[in-house]
């Protein structure tokens, strides 16, 4: 459909699949500092579905939305180099510790604010996995939510999308404005466009001017400004957000300590293996 | 009387595994709180469902049946469901963590602002204590999680909203029937005062469901293969060793990410939890997010070569060497000595 609006939903995560051992301090908790942090992935996915409305139809506009500290400002660039007109960082203190309803409050007043027909997401982040917050940012708005989109096109007014459930294929048609989460099945986003790179290169948040000094030349060398939101920008209630807005607490945190067994230790000789699978013909474990 | 109750996802017509799973745990539940066990199912000609359910120690089936709930559609059920929820205001509910109840529960959740725990690997009771108003919530549900790429395991509660809700995936509980003459009440729900027109945007134009192809959870052995396995192609001798003894191959979440191995092969919190007989770990690390799937096998051999793979505590056999040596070397003694 030409001219709509659409808002990506992204999140910066930290990349839960190449953890190290020194990923968790002695305390049990998460040692962040060492995690790269990354675009979270299926969020690539959905910006990738947004790019390709923006290319199939008229005057479509993408913005990226993202919450998290000032570095995350690093995704909206990440954006921007693929080809998201623009993007704006949701950060505060106040919304540190928020659960996923907490979160969805926020994005959905940043939503709000930025008057969109369509949003899409990622299905869910790979820090928490819990695919939560696109239904639940849906409901905070009153539209209509489609999870799990593999691929999507217009009929007349109406979006219609194939969605992948995990024993089959389901088509929907559905009317906008609506929330769309996007599964990992879906096409890989495009890379990076060399000629936006350089055009976005130095694009940063007026926090980020201040407080990276190495940045100083970014300041004369690009005169685009990331746009960056609190809470008062977007109107929100602090009660609702950060610890205090969270249903959910956390009572406790593990740091994973097997329970060790008492193995048996072999090495790979044919003697070993032979005696092993001996041992298990014996007690009938296989056979 | 605040009560537990289970939606009960219908699987071709027939109550779903992981909601039989999660009434046998929600009866337990309900045992230690004192409280009624309460299933909530919705669909289109489910005339009798309820004699399905009662084995399980459920004392009220409440029953939505009306075409228009024929298929899961996020916005009819969400209406049916927070409509019997503020009317009978229960403690916990819980839901399946499948296609449809990951896209229900978060939209029912934040309707009645209740918080959400999704994924859980164990569901417990206990108390709770906050030092900073000196409270102790009696009795909370206590869901209990993998989080963070599985790296740490968090228990989170729900201490001021209610209900108390989580989704649990299939396999993670025990199914059991509590008493096969049980009977306990059956309730109509009135669908009609409950679903609004606007509920009906989202239409479906076409479904397509396919047969369970691979079914790893009811297999006797399984043959698991990690990132460790190096590429699609050497998980071709996992599929030789799993034929060769009668099982099915499984993967960790990062061969499955890779792409050596299909989403439904997937061992772990966001995969299939197994107990098979025999499970063999091959170049699988062991992060809590693979175990917490599989850590209840009867017996597990681990094959990789590295020495403090965390996979080896839980193991009870650890071959420390090149699974591309140890698995022919499998099917040729297994061959040279089964009869």
């Amino acid at each position: 459909m030409n001219g709509i609006k659409i808002v990506v939903l992204a999140k910066q995560v930290p990349d839960t699949r190449n953890v190290g051992p020194d990923a968790m301090k002695a305390d049990g908790t998460v040692n962040r500092s060492v995690l790269p942090a990354i675009f979270n992935p299926e969020d690539l996915n959905a910006l990738e579905q947004a790019l390709r409305i923006k290319e199939r139809y008229e005057g479509v506009t993408v913005t990226l939305l993202t919450m998290g500290p000032v570095r995350a400002a690093e995704i909206i660039r990440e954006g921007l180099y693929r080809g998201a007109d623009d993007g704006v960082l949701l950060t505060d203190r106040a919304f540190a510790g928020s659960d996923t309803l907490a979160t969805s409050y926020a994005l959905a007043l940043a939503v709000r604010r930025l008057a969109p027909d369509l949003v899409i997401g990622g299905r869910q982040a790979i820090d928490g996995d819990t695919a939560q917050v696109g239904p639940q940012v849906a409901e905070k708005l009153g539209w209509p939510q489609v999870t799990y989109a593999e691929e999507m096109h217009f009929e007349g007014d109406k979006l219609i999308i194939r969605r992948r459930l995990e024993r089959g294929v389901e088509t929907v048609s559905a009317p906008l404005p609506l929330v769309v989460t996007v599964n990992g099945t879906a096409p890989a986003c495009r890379y990076r466009n060399a000629r936006l790179v350089m055009k976005y290169k130095y694009a940063r948040t007026d926090t980020e001017l201040q407080t990276e000094s190495s940045d100083y030349i970014a300041a004369g060398r690009s005169s685009i400004r990331l746009t960056e939101w609190g809470v008062d920008a977007i109107g929100a209630d602090r009660e609702q957000l950060g610890l205090s807005g969270s249903p959910t607490k956390v009572k406790e945190i593990e740091n994973i300590i097997l329970q060790a067994k008492e193995s048996k230790r072999l090495t790979s000789s044919d003697a070993d293996v032979e005696s092993l699978v001996r041992e298990l013909l014996e007690d009938h474990t296989i056979g | 009387m605040n009560n537990l109750i289970v939606f009960c996802e219908l699987d071709e017509g027939r109550p779903a595994d992981v909601s039989l799973e999660l009434l046998t745990r929600g009866r337990s539940l309900a045992n230690t709180l004192g409280c009624r066990l309460e299933a909530v199912v919705l669909g289109s000609g489910l005339e009798g469902i309820e004699n399905e359910l009662f084995p399980y120690g459920v004392d009220v089936v409440h029953v939505a049946d009306d075409p228009v709930l024929e298929h899961y559609r996020t916005m009819p059920y969400t209406s049916v469901i927070t409509g019997l929820f503020r009317q009978e205001k229960p403690q916990i509910a819980l839901m399946g963590a499948t296609s449809t109840g990951r896209d229900l529960g978060p939209r029912v959740s934040s309707l009645l602002h209740s918080g959400l725990t999704a994924d859980c690997t164990s569901l417990e009771i206990g108390d709770h204590y906050v030092s900073k108003t000196d409270t102790t919530y009696k009795n909370l549900l206590y869901q209990i999680r993998p989080a963070f790429g599985g790296n740490i395991i968090a228990t989170i509660v729900n201490p001021d909203h209610r209900p108390q809700m989580a989704t649990v995936r299939e396999g993670v509980m025990k199914r059991e029937i509590a008493d096969k003459n049980y009977r306990g009440e059956l309730r109509k729900i009135d669908v009609a005062s409950f679903i609004r027109p606007e509920d009906l945007a989202v239409e479906i134009i076409e479904r397509h469901m396919e047969a369970r192809k691979v079914d790893i959870k009811s297999a006797r052995i399984i043959v698991s293969g990690g990132y460790g396995m190096g590429s699609k192609e050497n998980f071709a001798m996992l599929y030789e060793l799993a034929s060769v003894l009668g099982g099915e191959v499984g993967a960790s979440r990062a061969a499955v990410d890779a792409g050596f191995a299909g989403h439904e092969r997937q061992v772990g919190q966001t995969g299939v939890t197994v107990r098979p007989k025999l499970y063999i770990a091959c170049g699988i690390s062991g992060q809590i997010q693979h175990t917490a799937g599989m850590n209840q096998s009867g017996k597990i051999i681990a094959i990789n070569n590295d020495p403090v793979a965390p996979i080896n505590t839980i193991a009870d056999y650890v071959i420390n060497g090149d699974v591309a040596t140890v698995i022919p070397k499998l099917i040729k003694y297994y061959k040279a000595n089964a009869r």
